[in-house]
């Protein structure tokens, strides 16, 4: 094997030619990962995050109709596994390109800034979620619900709740995911620089880490108490699984992938989660499940990445990935623009779909209720979102025509995940 | 939650048959008897866990002594005379005319499930009832207590009721769509949905209910009037449904028909 085939990577089943990474990198000491070649985006990733993250403005809306399409409510797992997948992927990608070309401290300092945005990105939803809440707290009076109204009470104490905030302590609903990515990020610069060295290590030491939290129930801890809503400790493995795939190792699992006794175990598996599922929602079939699997396998935990949604969550990416070629012309075709265009951008994209979540519960309150009001607010909700992705792609190009022409080929933060 | 599937079909079958997007009306079965906003479909009152101590001290004409253990939802603030406890005994002793009925409440606001179990061995030593229809859940959730730390309370709970030789049902949250950015309920819902299947006993779903309630436009729970008539029907309607329930559960015979 020649270095040259070593460091011939290719996300996900196969990628752009080799021709092109041989000349980008034939490096004095072969790295132990190897990396895709920048060439064409990969488009399904920006779809599937684009998808992710319509999802999850979907269900950070009350359930309406549309809920009905997110993935969910057919699994254990949902969009947020497939957003820290995704995320995963393309930070690796991104800034294991960068820490090979421009070394350890460059890609630390882009990461750490990456990090900074995506911390301001979060205490500006907070914002606005105070001005939310503070307005409920000031109007709402029905004696119904007095005792619901008990959650004003850290409006007494701003100042230990502003600062708890800052900390990422305090974080209302709906405002996790972002926290997680900050500490996922926070964690990269550590994670590349193992993965450069021993990339299955790597992932071996993740595996272990999420084996040792659930053994000794390791955690986050929030303000006033409990913990965070996603253990970063467990959902580093999605993140890490992630990094290890866009480093070369989907291309090794490629034979796995396309084995015919991973699609039907994928597919056994996927019917059966359907079924659990459908016991939720039709409990006369729960009388078919026997008492002994469903106390084994409840309650399955979101807050620590429950092994059941991380196999889902590989179920579902192995069947995506044999059904769904890297050239598929779909992925070219204008339908499936909005979401490819929502998935280039998304930490814009995130913030705005958790924004508009808040904006829509306040409309759903102020306005009227009703399925007909919850739709429309969903669908325009992804409408805006769609031409906010436009104006930030438009404005990218604008931007980089006119801008400087060293814009190098060395990934920018936009395929990591928007800025 | 379990809800969910049916009432989905429902609307996106009203939504394909009318053009206009406000379709609830038109999917909406036609009302049975009974004040028609306290309407509630059948599946979200079925349940297939029994009440066997309501069943025998109704059969042998015992006492049926109830015991409401619940926080701040489970009353109205200076009415507790229309609170859905008081309106449980009213139209249970409609339903059940013969039969003695029962219902005290025990206040526990502000009190986490844990906390409230703790003196579920005393409480039941002082009022011996037949039925404990423990209310919970709301204070956990506002305080974000560890999901599975509250599964073990209310297990421990339900445990020690059930020791003190009590029948038990568990009743969930209020959907409370206001507070619904600010208060993550999912995983109290889910917890005492597996509590409930667990140890067999029934659920009542006060948050699926109210949510139909909502959603179907019987009430505007967004209301954010300080009037107490709207908390009044909601907790008429939540007796009704919860005497209905009671009466299912412990299969109380012909009454069963009534609605």
């Amino acid at each position: 094997m020649t270095i040259a085939d070593q460091v011939t990577g290719s996300p996900v089943a196969g990628t752009a030619d080799a021709k092109s990474t041989v000349e980008a990198k034939p490096r004095a000491a072969a790295p132990a990962i190897t990396l895709p070649v920048i060439g064409e985006r990969e488009l399904r990733l920006d779809l599937f995050r684009g998808l992710a993250l319509w999802l999850i403005f979907i269900d950070h809306l009350p359930p309406n109709l549309l809920t009905w399409f997110t993935i969910r409510n057919y699994g254990f797992s949902d969009a947020t596994e497939i957003f820290i997948f995704i995320s995963g992927y393309t930070a690796a990608f991104v800034y294991g390109r960068a820490m090979l070309d421009s070394g350890v401290v460059i890609a630390t300092a882009r990461i750490l800034r990456r990090v900074w945005q995506i911390y301001v990105a979060h205490v500006f939803l907070f914002t606005i979620f105070l001005a939310e809440i503070s307005y409920v707290a000031t109007s709402f009076e029905n004696p119904l619900y007095t005792e619901e109204m008990g959650i004003m009470d850290f409006l007494k104490q701003p100042d230990v709740t502003i600062v708890q905030a800052l900390l990422l302590r305090f974080r209302p609903v709906n405002m996790d995911v972002l926290p997680l990515y900050i500490v996922l990020m926070l964690a990269l610069p550590l994670i590349l620089w193992l993965m450069k060295w021993k990339p299955d290590l790597t992932l071996g030491l993740s595996v272990v880490l999420y084996v040792v939290t659930w053994e000794f129930d390791l955690y986050f801890s929030a303000y006033p108490n409990g913990f965070w809503a996603f253990n970063p400790l467990a959902w580093q493995l999605l993140f890490v699984f992630g990094a290890w795939c866009a480093l070369g190792g989907a291309r090794r699992m490629s034979r796995i992938l396309a084995s015919p006794v991973t699609m039907w175990i994928s597919i056994a598996y996927l019917a059966a989660a359907f079924y659990v599922t459908l016991t939720w929602y039709v409990p006369q079939l729960s009388h078919f499940m026997p008492k002994r699997i469903e106390q084994w396998m409840y309650p399955i935990d979101k807050t620590d990445l429950d092994v059941l949604r991380f196999t889902h969550f590989l179920a579902l990416a192995a069947l995506t990935v044999r059904f769904l070629p890297r050239d598929w012309p779909g992925l070219k075709s204008p339908l499936l623009r909005p979401l490819i265009l929502c998935g280039q951008h998304s930490l814009e994209i995130f913030c705005l779909g958790v924004f508009l979540a808040f904006a829509g519960h306040f409309i759903l309150a102020e306005v009227s209720g009703g399925p007909g009001m919850h739709a429309l607010i969903s669908l325009c909700g992804i409408l805006i979102m769609w031409a906010m992705a436009w104006v930030i792609s438009w404005y990218k190009q604008v931007a980089d025509k006119s801008g400087s022409k060293t814009k190098n080929a060395v990934g920018n933060a936009d395929l990591a995940g928007g800025g | 939650m379990k809800a969910k599937v049916l009432r989905s079909l429902i609307l996106l079958c009203g939504v394909l048959a009318a053009p206009s997007a406000r379709a609830e009306d038109n999917a909406a079965p036609q009302a049975p008897a009974g004040p028609a906003a306290c309407e509630v479909p059948s599946y979200l009152l079925a349940t297939e866990s029994q009440l066997p101590k309501v069943a025998e001290a109704v059969k042998s004409e015992k006492p049926l002594e109830i015991l409401v253990v619940g926080s701040r939802s489970t009353t109205i603030p200076s009415s507790e005379e229309s609170s859905y406890p008081a309106r449980l005994q009213a139209i249970l002793k409609e339903k059940l005319p013969s039969e003695p009925v029962h219902v005290s409440v025990e206040l526990q606001s502000k009190k986490t499930a844990e906390e409230a179990a703790s003196t579920f061995v005393k409480l039941m030593e002082a009022k011996r009832p037949t039925l404990v229809i423990w209310q919970t859940g709301t204070v956990d959730a506002i305080r974000s207590i560890d999901p599975d730390e509250f599964r073990g309370a209310v297990t421990d709970g339900v445990t020690a009721l059930q020791n003190a030789g009590a029948d038990v049902i568990l009743m969930n949250l209020q959907y409370s769509p206001r507070t619904e950015t600010m208060i993550s309920v999912p995983p109290y819902l889910d917890n005492m949905r597996v509590v409930a299947q667990e140890h067999d006993i029934p659920l009542f779903d006060r948050f699926a209910i109210m949510r139909q309630w909502n959603d179907q436009g019987q009430f505007d729970l967004f209301n954010s009037s300080r009037g107490p008539e709207l908390a009044k029907q909601v907790h008429d309607c939540l007796g009704r449904a919860l005497a209905q329930f009671v009466v299912d559960a412990a299969h109380l015979g012909p009454a069963q028909q009534q609605n």
